[in-house]
């Protein structure tokens, strides 16, 4: 390893950590002002469907893929349809992984 | 702590063809094998990893590749945001460490615990083991890229990435019972499709906020939290 490489390393560490430290640090001295703890509540849902809806609709990264065909799609409304009936993870994400592996086998 | 380590499995599956391209393609960006090492153990952050090499290789200097990894990983902070109220009664010495592991992967399963109705104190262990498993995994696969290169089967072909898919997906959807939660979900949705050609993760991180925004609102004009 380089020391322009050992720079670069510590200087990127030193900008991810803080930001993920950053509510960490303050412990129990922080309490949130109502409105904020209502904010957070949404905090999980709009993240995590931000990073599954492109996913899910444009596998390839470029194009929209609204089809029966699309193994991802298939695959994330079997999760959803298991989640939302059972509220089960476990089952929510096996029968997700089924539907989208066997699809990619028949289909392709 | 088991538990966790466990219910991390299919982002385990998930990361692993991350981690193997971006052993691989670490080398020919000109980082060493001993960088490439030393990235995914002392920063390990996956899509900071591959922008860093990414710019690397197109000869991008220090202070550009540090502000775009800065500028990727903000959306962390709405992670620590999120969490903090779990971890806050504890002492320094897990809130580092488990500061340090925060990721999408393991924001998302460490949410879900905590969010189970049991009463359970441990649940910070739980959060522990799956950090412990997606850093292994992650050092693993960067490893395994690093020292096998192309002759490592495609595994970004297996669709191994549709397990975080998956599970990201059965995490979110028991979610959305209300009014304002489904109008978060859609408008992120929206918004991240519509903003997927940004750079440096800007799109998710304007998705998230939209998302925020929209369930506030929606949940203001009901009139009850």
């Amino acid at each position: 390893m380089t020391r322009n490489e050992l720079i670069l390393i510590a200087a990127m560490a030193a900008v991810t950590f803080p930001v993920r430290y950053s509510f960490y640090a303050l412990g129990g001295r922080l309490a949130f002002p109502p409105l904020a703890r209502r904010a957070l509540r949404y905090v999980p849902v709009a993240v995590l469907t931000a990073i599954v809806a492109p996913m899910v609709l444009l596998p390839d990264g470029a194009h929209w893929q609204l089809s029966w065909r699309n193994a991802w799609l298939l695959g994330a409304l079997a999760s959803g349809l298991i989640a939302w009936w059972f509220n089960h993870l476990l089952a929510s994400i096996a029968g997700g992984l089924a539907v989208f592996f066997l699809f990619r086998l028949i289909v392709n | 702590m088991w538990a966790g380590a466990r219910d991390m499995l299919p982002m385990l599956l998930g990361a692993a063809p991350l981690g193997a391209i971006f052993g691989t393609l670490a080398a020919p960006s000109g980082l060493s094998h001993g960088g490439a090492l030393a990235m995914s153990l002392v920063v390990f952050a996956g899509s900071s990893q591959f922008i860093a090499i990414t710019l690397l290789g197109g000869g991008a200097g220090l202070a550009v590749i540090v502000l775009t990894t800065l500028v990727v990983n903000l959306r962390h902070a709405l992670y620590s945001a999120t969490l903090l109220p779990h971890v806050a009664g504890l002492g320094q010495r897990w809130r580092i460490p488990l500061a340090f592991w925060l990721t999408d992967e393991t924001f998302a399963v460490a949410l879900h615990r905590y969010q189970a109705q049991d009463g359970s104190p441990y649940k910070h262990w739980y959060y522990l083991g799956a950090c412990l498993a997606m850093y292994a995994n992650w050092f693993t696969w960067t490893l395994a890229g690093l020292l096998l290169g192309r002759s490592l089967p495609r595994l970004e072909h297996l669709g191994l990435e549709f397990a975080m898919a998956a599970t990201f997906t059965g995490i979110v959807v028991p979610m959305l019972r209300s009014r304002p939660m489904l109008g978060a979900a859609v408008g992120a949705a929206a918004v991240a499709l519509a903003g997927r050609g940004l750079p440096y993760k800007l799109g998710l991180m304007a998705a998230a906020l939209t998302g925020v925004a929209i369930g506030l609102v929606l949940e203001g004009r009901k009139g009850t939290p």
